[in-house]
């Protein structure tokens, strides 16, 4: 491969087909900067603190689009991956309210706890019929 | 001399440290997660290192959004747990060795890998965990760790080639330190896992057992698996795994698996290990 086919073949984004997946590229990250560093400053107690007394107070100093802050205090979690925000920002988030990384991915699957729990134990989600988005097509 | 003698491979899950760290190893759920360690304990026992170069990414914790190093070498005389939302982990403080990490900035620099030097960083689980589970939960760490903190948060992560090519570069760097210290590589992270979005808990079990045999008979065909292959195959968050092929590429090119351990589930995350050994 020549080097420019190679810079063609690199600005691809060869995983937007991937199904129930956002892939958090430099497009994402620009996207999702106030959202992620939003949930970022919830890794310091006296920021969980302070946004637990006054939510919509604290989010007034992140200049993040009316649908992420939306999506915020909606806790609506596939909705922030959707606007840019990467897990483990919103798992800081998810963390502030006392739900775990498993119950976090349960929520976002839409499954209960219990039946994406027993899922795992069972050895987890198949690659089988979840790699292309068309695989998926019908069933969403 | 200084000399890498042997290279450990580990997922670094989170719920593996609250599990030490909050006493419920013994649990039915967790119990084949830690006997699958017991061994290696054992074994990093005899090995007994004096520095332990411990590959591990941070997880939004000591780089937030506004910073996102590619690779980052810890240079600190000591690195503190970080809190990550829910208190840091009850573990001990981490300490480095400076004058080894200083001498691999400068000789790793210099053979074009163009490094972030980290003279003050806290570390979270990426980099804890794996200590924890190698050696248990001592009131000190055993030995001193030298950190490398590689981006596999935003995509894309360095290639597996780029990784590969690092770790024979670290190689060298530690070959040539003078003093006589013996250096076990960590690569972490993995192994085949989705924490987001609708396909959260993909796990591939053929994937993960494939790409630990080829570690010893194919690491540089391993090294060029495309991004790509990791996200669609392994789970967004699987492509983790390209942080063992820094471990691999400073190895020896023939190496003795000396242990190996895979079981699913912990939490969300298909748990892999693995202990290479050089032969000379």
């Amino acid at each position: 491969m020549s080097t420019e086919e190679k810079s063609a073949k690199n600005a691809t984004k060869e995983y937007e087909d991937i199904p129930g997946t956002y892939v958090f590229d430099a497009d994402r990250s620009r996207q999702g900067y106030h959202l992620n560093m939003f949930c970022i400053s919830l890794r310091l107690a006296e920021n969980r603190a302070a946004f637990r007394a006054d939510e919509p107070g604290y989010l007034d100093q992140y200049p993040m689009t009316a649908e992420q802050r939306q999506s915020v205090l909606d806790r609506d979690w596939n909705e922030m991956l959707r606007l840019g925000g990467n897990i483990y920002y919103t798992s800081k988030l998810a963390a502030n309210d006392g739900v775990n990384f498993q119950e976090l991915a349960a929520k976002m699957t839409g499954m209960t706890s219990e039946d994406y729990r027993a899922m795992m134990v069972a050895g987890g989600r198949s690659v089988e019929g979840n790699r292309y988005a068309s695989e998926w097509e019908g069933k969403e | 001399m200084a000399r890498i003698t042997a290279g450990v491979g580990v997922s670094h899950v989170p719920a593996i440290g609250v599990a030490m760290d909050t006493g419920h190893t013994e649990d039915d759920y967790y119990k084949p997660v830690f006997a699958g360690f017991e061994k290696s304990r054992e074994w990093i026992k005899q090995n007994n290192p004096d520095v332990v170069f411990l590959v591990y990414n941070d997880h939004c914790t000591a780089f937030s959004a506004e910073m996102i190093p590619t690779f980052a070498l810890g240079c600190a005389a000591e690195f503190q747990p970080a809190d990550e939302g829910w208190g840091p982990r009850p573990v001990p403080v981490v300490k480095g060795h400076q004058k080894l990490a200083s001498h691999i900035a400068q000789s790793v620099i210099l053979d074009e890998f163009d490094l972030t030097i980290m003279n003050a960083m806290e570390v979270d689980h990426g980099l804890t965990v794996p200590l924890s589970v190698m050696f248990g939960q001592p009131d000190e760490w055993p030995c001193l760790v030298v950190p490398l903190c590689v981006n596999v948060v935003q995509y894309p992560p360095p290639t597996g080639n780029r990784c590969y090519q690092l770790g024979k570069a670290i190689r060298r760097a530690i070959d040539s330190f003078e003093e006589d210290l013996n250096v076990v590589i960590f690569g972490t992270g993995g192994m085949s896992h989705q924490l987001q979005y609708k396909r959260a808990g993909l796990i591939n079990a053929d994937w993960d057992i494939d790409f630990l045999d080829r570690l010893t008979s194919d690491p540089v065909g391993l090294s060029q698996k495309p991004h790509v292959d990791y996200l669609r195959e392994a789970g967004s968050e699987g492509i983790e795994l390209v942080m063992w092929h820094v471990m691999r590429g400073a190895l020896d090119d023939e190496v003795v698996e000396v242990h190996r351990h895979y079981h699913v589930p912990a939490s969300n995350t298909a748990v892999g290990h693995i202990i290479l050994e050089n032969k000379t």
